[in-house]
């Protein structure tokens, strides 16, 4: 059951009704759903989370979606690490992983896509479609797939191969689309007002956005109904470090949690696509696009929607912000996976290699509870480490081969 | 030969439904202002009370966002088309 009274525009404070809509009509600024808090109070406890279902909608109540409606392929609920091994190698003392790997199109999309055409079906709609840099398609194809409907995914035609196959495989439209991200999404934008279809990042996007919050919700729960004291989070479009921002201080709004949550959120960008980090990291007001040219390609957005939201909530929490080189991207993305098991992709790649540099420069510290989330899987950007990483040795089938090619000390 | 403008779903009210409007102007910004003799009330919609383009409001002159090129002060040519697009979010 939903507990939405309606609409706001974020810039404005014009209200709406519940409608798929996803800009301010008057100042063009983005809509964002109002909750009923003392109704989600009155209904939500931690006893009735946990009885819920091993995935997002166990947080239903804080979700702008009738659940009965609700399209589960299983997205959610995905493990939080402790990782000592990482908080060594980087002078840290606890911090932890949120694994968003482990989703069902591995990536945390599936969170905010499960949320979208969920609402996307309760509102009518048959055809959903998307822009996309890889890992919004492979999401929407399948949950498409899942509900029945109708799909048109737009992706830059220079995506990796693997996102085009893992999209094209659930069988809907796929159109590769001549130019970057910000090329495709200004299309979609045209061809929103143009096809009676939900664009999950366009016009039912006040609902997509929210189901981020939900990364938010999971990591308190998984540390007992506790806060961490920082995160360190992606920045594409802005709207997840937001919306994680949200989550915790709507789990305090609704009595979930038992003290006001202090969570210093950072933000993590690629410096060949850091519109935010540069306004931050210049003091400026103003967050001017940049032409993406970068490996990290899911966050690959010149002109992020989000992005000064994100700017707040940063400053507001005296986070901090940063931009990382590729090669810092592909270093970060090999730590990771050689200090705790974890295999990201070239965002989580970014993400490690910030909390590296933060962590360095003393902005995130050894005494702070830490959290990073890792937002998609390193299958997806194979292409990212193939050149850097391979075989240790290639020899002959036998005995002497090996041995010649390693000394082997312990028994 | 005047400049093509794109108008959003959002302003189509402005414009009497037209999704394209035809207006003359040499810069981004003359077009702009126009675009608001034309259609009186697209000026309060697309800048702020200092006069400047609203932040979550994109130009984009031949499909090239103006703030790559001079704002809007950049220059225009009869024929191209000038789109009005908001800001979208995703990845």
């Amino acid at each position: 059951m939903a507990h939405v009274k309606g609409l706001r525009c974020r810039e404005c404070g014009h209200d709406y009704e519940i409608a798929p809509i996803y800009t301010c009509e008057w100042c063009f600024g983005p809509v964002e759903v109002v909750y009923d808090y003392d109704a989600i109070r009155a209904s939500v406890s931690r006893e009735k989370i946990a009885a819920g279902p091993d995935n997002i909608w166990r947080y239903s109540d804080l979700l702008p979606v009738e659940s009965d409606a609700a399209i589960d392929l299983g997205a959610g609920y995905t493990p939080l690490v402790r990782c000592d091994r990482l908080a060594e190698s980087l002078g840290l003392g606890e911090l932890w992983i949120k694994n968003d790997t482990l989703n069902p199109t591995n990536s945390f999309k599936d969170r905010v896509v499960a949320v979208a055409l969920s609402k996307a079906l309760e509102f009518g709609f048959k055809t959903v479609a998307c822009a996309s840099t890889g890992n919004l398609a492979n999401s929407v194809a399948a949950h498409a797939a899942r509900a029945g409907l109708k799909s048109y995914v737009f992706v830059p035609s220079d995506l990796e191969a693997g996102k085009i196959v893992t999209t094209s495989v659930y069988g809907g439209n796929v159109v590769a689309v001549n130019g970057n991200y910000d090329d495709v999404n200004r299309l979609c934008a045209e061809l929103a007002g143009m096809y009676p279809w939900a664009f999950v990042n366009v016009n039912v996007r006040p609902f997509y956005a929210e189901g981020s919050k939900t990364l938010a919700y999971e990591t308190a729960e998984q540390l007992g109904w506790q806060t961490p004291d920082h995160v360190v989070v992606p920045i594409a479009s802005g709207s997840l470090l937001t919306k994680i921002d949200k989550g915790f201080a709507e789990l305090y709004k609704v009595g979930l949690l038992d003290e006001e949550p202090k969570v210093r959120v950072s933000g993590a960008q690629a410096l060949g696509c850091s519109p935010v980090a540069e306004a931050y990291l210049t003091n400026s007001d103003t967050i001017k696009p940049v032409k993406p040219k970068t490996i990290a390609k899911s966050l690959a957005i010149g002109n992020p929607a989000d992005g000064y939201f994100a700017l707040d909530v940063v400053r507001r929490t005296n986070g901090a912000m940063s931009a990382v080189t590729d090669d810092e991207i592909v270093e970060g993305i090999r730590l990771l996976a050689r200090t705790e098991g974890i295999f990201a992709e070239t965002a989580g790649g970014v993400t490690i290699a910030t909390l590296a540099k933060l962590a360095h420069a003393g902005v995130v510290r050894p005494d702070e509870r830490v959290v990073a989330y890792i937002t998609g899987h390193g299958l997806k950007t194979l292409d990212a480490v193939q050149g850097v990483v391979g075989p240790t040795a290639t020899i002959a089938p036998n005995l002497e081969a090996f041995q010649a090619a390693f000394t082997i000390e312990e028994q | 030969m005047a400049v093509t403008v794109r108008i959003p779903t959002q302003l189509r009210n402005l414009s009497g439904n037209a999704a394209e409007v035809q207006v003359d102007g040499g810069t981004v910004n003359e077009v702009l202002q126009n675009l608001n003799v034309a259609h009186p009330g697209f000026g309060e919609r697309l800048f702020d009370d200092a006069g400047t383009l609203r932040r979550f409001v994109n130009v984009f002159l031949a499909e090239e966002d103006i703030r790559f090129m001079d704002g809007v002060n950049t220059a225009v040519a009869p024929g191209q088309v000038l789109s009005i697009v908001p800001a979208v979010a995703g990845g």
